[in-house]
């Protein structure tokens, strides 16, 4: 993983691009790093597009500014392809994670030729299967954390447990959904 | 022992309110600080503190509830942003007149209209003029620190004043950072117990808080409070090299970075006191000689000590994240511009508007302002001085 990388996710209120953010966050913590998760928020309400981001450091972080060229972006919501412009500033040498049911040469068209790794993700038949409802966000995670070489799968799983063990202290039955989610996802995108 | 942890600037500023364990804590919940009183409503609910939490109906009661608890002789807070600061206004100088000390989580917000959440400082710069001492922090970390020392400044026998302790709505509210936590003990130990002098539920010694003042005694009153700020400044420091042999982290009225031999500084408040940290090492990397300084004691001003950190710069740009409506700058700049007069600084000076509504601040925007600056001085002329930063005409 490189000394300084910055994630930007690009979600539609409601579906956990912010949690998303600070579980990331949360995790890469773990390992030792210097990190910020933070959401941008335009008018509060469920659906509009909302940005969320990561910086995840060997040094300390100081700047508090918005990220605007992103060694990764994440789109949790395909339909945000035509409504925003997902790929602004996103480095040539870095990567974009789309949540879709569409193979990658169906993407292709819509990222305004965006030379760099384009991967997708069907985020929704995972969650289904692994979750039997939609949350996008959790198989999103996984794939960014692989897709960006954050850490060692196992390692990763290990810290998820820790992590939804005090999330979902309350209801401890949905860990193993969730968990299974991360697993498959993890596998799936290359 | 310092704990490693990662926490949004919302939840470390209820965790060191944990570790105080205040007697009462009145709340109305407001975006960006309502998560304040949600995490510690927890703490409470779980008997992790013995606290009074009362969910009250209005900011005007939170601070009016947090004025009673603290003249009956309790520890006593509120949290809140904006509009809530703006309806708590009568009491924040009851708070003051009647020499309380308590304190209040502010996460700054911009104030209506139009309408919106993020952050800027007009609300607690509105609020600079009523008697409260005033903190800011940069990040989570300040914003945590700064909490724990607050009672302490807040309480002293010199100052018995209300504190303010302020951090930048989402930017900093809301935004998970790397954190070193203190041990519970420790913060207990720190904070300690809160004995007031003077207090209503003292049956020995009975009295009024809060009665009429004939004009006879209120010019006394009001110069009493002043008095009061007068030994703030030095209760600050004493506070802050306590702190300092607690944790490790030294704080003063303002931080100065790499301002020694800067022939160009910026003033400024808050979160965007980091981002200009990267700025500065950008530019000292080319060998440009420029500074920050950030100020976190606001109310009283550090007027003297301000001048002094800046009596070596060529060029200052003040940035203000609150309008003024003066017609030329916002209220930071008037209080330093008036420091450097008072100190006969001809130093070029510019008054920059900025950030207003969560407008974002990058590196980049910090780099143009000392390149500016250099200009400034090339032709030793300061030009327009009351200016907004990235402006779209």
């Amino acid at each position: 993983m490189r000394k300084h990388t910055e994630i930007r996710w690009h979600g539609r209120g409601g579906q956990g691009a912010k949690t998303a953010a600070l579980l990331l966050a949360d995790v890469a913590f773990q390992t030792g790093k210097y990190v910020q998760g933070f959401p941008e928020y335009g008018p509060e309400r469920m659906g509009a597009p909302i940005t969320a981001y990561n910086r995840i450091s060997d040094t300390v972080i100081r700047v508090h500014s918005n990220i605007y060229d992103p060694q990764y972006v994440v789109v949790v919501d395909e339909s945000l392809l035509e409504a925003v412009d997902v790929t602004s500033g996103l480095k040539e040498d870095g990567a974009i994670l789309i949540n879709t049911e569409r193979t990658r040469e169906e993407i292709l068209p819509h990222l305004k030729g965006y030379k760099g790794n384009v991967y997708v993700i069907d985020a929704k038949k995972i969650s289904m299967a692994a979750l039997g409802k939609y949350f996008p966000n959790t198989p999103l995670l996984a794939a960014i954390v692989k897709v960006a070489g954050i850490m060692e799968k196992d390692v990763f799983l290990r810290e998820m447990q820790a992590s939804f063990r005090h999330k979902f202290a309350s209801k401890p039955e949905v860990i193993e959904g969730n968990m299974k989610a991360l697993e498959m996802a993890f596998e799936e995108v290359c | 022992m310092a704990k490693r942890d990662r926490l949004s600037g919302n939840e470390a500023v209820a965790i060191a309110l944990r570790q105080i364990n205040p007697d009462v804590f009145p709340a109305f919940p407001i975006t960006p600080s309502t998560e304040i009183p949600q995490y510690f409503a927890s703490f409470a609910a779980n008997g992790e503190v013995d606290t009074e939490f009362i969910p009250v109906e209005s900011e005007h009661s939170s601070m009016s509830a947090a004025i009673g608890a603290s003249a009956a002789g309790a520890r006593a807070l509120t949290a809140t942003s904006s509009c809530g600061l703006a309806y708590m206004w009568e009491e924040l100088y009851i708070a003051a007149s009647n020499r309380l000390p308590l304190a209040l989580a502010l996460v700054n917000r911009a104030l209506s209209g139009p309408i919106n959440i993020n952050c800027d400082h007009s609300d607690s710069m509105g609020a600079r003029d009523s008697g409260w001492i005033q903190v800011y922090a940069e990040n989570n970390q300040e914003a945590y620190d700064n909490m724990v020392q607050a009672f302490r400044i807040s309480e002293h026998p010199d100052v018995k004043l209300p504190i303010m302790v302020c951090q930048d709505g989402f930017i900093t509210s809301h935004a998970v950072e790397n954190i070193e936590l203190l041990e519970d003990e420790e913060v207990k130990g720190f904070v300690g117990e809160y004995e007031p002098e003077h207090f209503l539920l003292n049956p020995a010694c009975p009295m009024a808080v809060g009665p009429y003042s004939v004009s006879d005694y209120y010019l006394e009153a009001k110069r009493s409070q002043a008095e009061g700020m007068r030994h703030a400044e030095r209760v600050v420091l004493e506070v802050a090299k306590g702190f300092e042999a607690l944790s490790g982290r030294k704080y003063g009225l303002f931080e100065a970075y790499r301002l020694e031999d800067a022939d160009r500084a910026v003033v400024m408040i808050g979160s965007a006191a980091g981002t200009t940290k990267d700025a500065i090492d950008e530019l000292r990397k080319k060998g440009e000689k420029v500074g920050l300084l950030k100020i976190r004691l606001f109310r009283p001003f550090p007027a003297d000590a301000v001048a002094d950190a800046l009596k070596n710069v060529k060029a200052v740009a003040v940035m203000d994240r609150a309008e003024g409506y003066t017609n030329h700058g916002g209220p930071l700049g008037a209080d330093v511009m008036s420091a450097l007069f008072r100190a006969g600084s001809n130093a070029l000076a510019v008054n920059i508007i900025y950030g207003l509504g969560g407008r974002d601040v990058r590196v980049e925007d910090m780099e143009q302002v000392f390149a500016d600056l250099k200009t400034m001085i090339e032709k030793q002329d300061a030009g327009e001085t009351y200016r907004y930063m990235g402006i779209r005409e």
